[in-house]
């Protein structure tokens, strides 16, 4: 039953990251990255990290997805019957890719990688805040200072002069 | 199935997938698209890391979450980038993007 369950979430993903790469039409491009990230969520929950997950879905979908909607939206015109996306370079990219692809397939197979007990934390929602309120705090006030400064930066970038 | 591999194996075809997208193609918003896929297969693999890495800590999520608030900052930056774009030369194709060219 898990095992179907996560051969069909995995599958969600591949299949829906081609349409994002391939889709003719930027619009199903945008809607293919909504199934993408919500697959994702999903492999996040087989991995027992909930608090990722909902991260995720809140951030991703809720958040980045709607602002990659409204730049299609505010750049394209809508009444045209279809948002076309067109490519270039197939060929050299499709090269590329697979190249990289290949090459991080067989660094996969042939590291062991160090391996121990699985990880199976009950909740991991109170052990990442005391990590990022204690270890992490630095990082945590730099990133914090640094999405601000980026935000400050759109809004700078984006008013009417 | 529930195993390291097959999360790094599906992280790496995004990835991969990320990077084609990127490369082919010429509108700003499916490009940064591609550059979400990329950042999502990353994430993938700092989770898989954390679980069956056998340590049993949850730094891997610590980072997992610096990675999306950089996505959200990128996303953010990019679009007004890309707005910006759209106002000046009338297109978001990144061939047409040249005008710095003399």
């Amino acid at each position: 039953m898990s095992e179907n369950l996560f051969l069909m979430v995995a599958a969600l993903v591949i299949a829906s990251a081609f349409w994002v790469v391939f889709s003719p039409n930027l619009i199903h491009s945008a809607v293919a990255l909504l199934f993408t990230l919500f697959g994702t969520s999903g492999l996040y929950i087989f991995l027992y990290a909930d608090f990722i997950a909902a991260t995720q879905i809140v951030i991703y979908v809720g958040g980045i997805l709607v602002l990659i909607i409204f730049g299609v939206m505010l750049t394209n015109r809508i009444d045209s019957p279809s948002i076309a996306a067109s490519s270039a370079n197939q060929f050299i990219g499709g090269l590329g890719a697979f190249a990289i692809f290949v090459m991080q397939v067989a660094v996969i197979f042939n590291t062991t990688w160090m391996s121990g007990k699985p990880n199976t934390q009950q909740s991991s929602t109170e052990a990442i805040g005391k990590l990022l309120l204690n270890e992490y705090l630095l990082p945590f006030e730099i990133v914090s200072i640094l999405l601000l400064a980026a935000l400050m930066g759109a809004a700078l970038l984006s008013r009417k002069s | 199935m529930d195993s390291l591999t097959s999360y790094l194996v599906i992280a790496a075809i995004l990835f991969s997938m990320g990077i084609y997208g990127v490369i082919t193609r010429k509108n700003a918003v499916a490009i940064l698209m591609g550059i979400e896929l990329i950042l999502n297969s990353a994430n993938i693999n700092f989770i898989a890391f954390n679980r069956f890495g056998g340590l049993n800590k949850l730094d891997g999520h610590v980072f997992a979450i610096f990675v999306i608030v950089l996505a959200a900052a990128e996303a953010a930056v990019a679009l007004a980038i890309v707005i910006n774009l759209f106002k000046n030369i009338g297109s978001v194709d990144v061939s047409d993007a040249d005008i710095l060219k003399g």
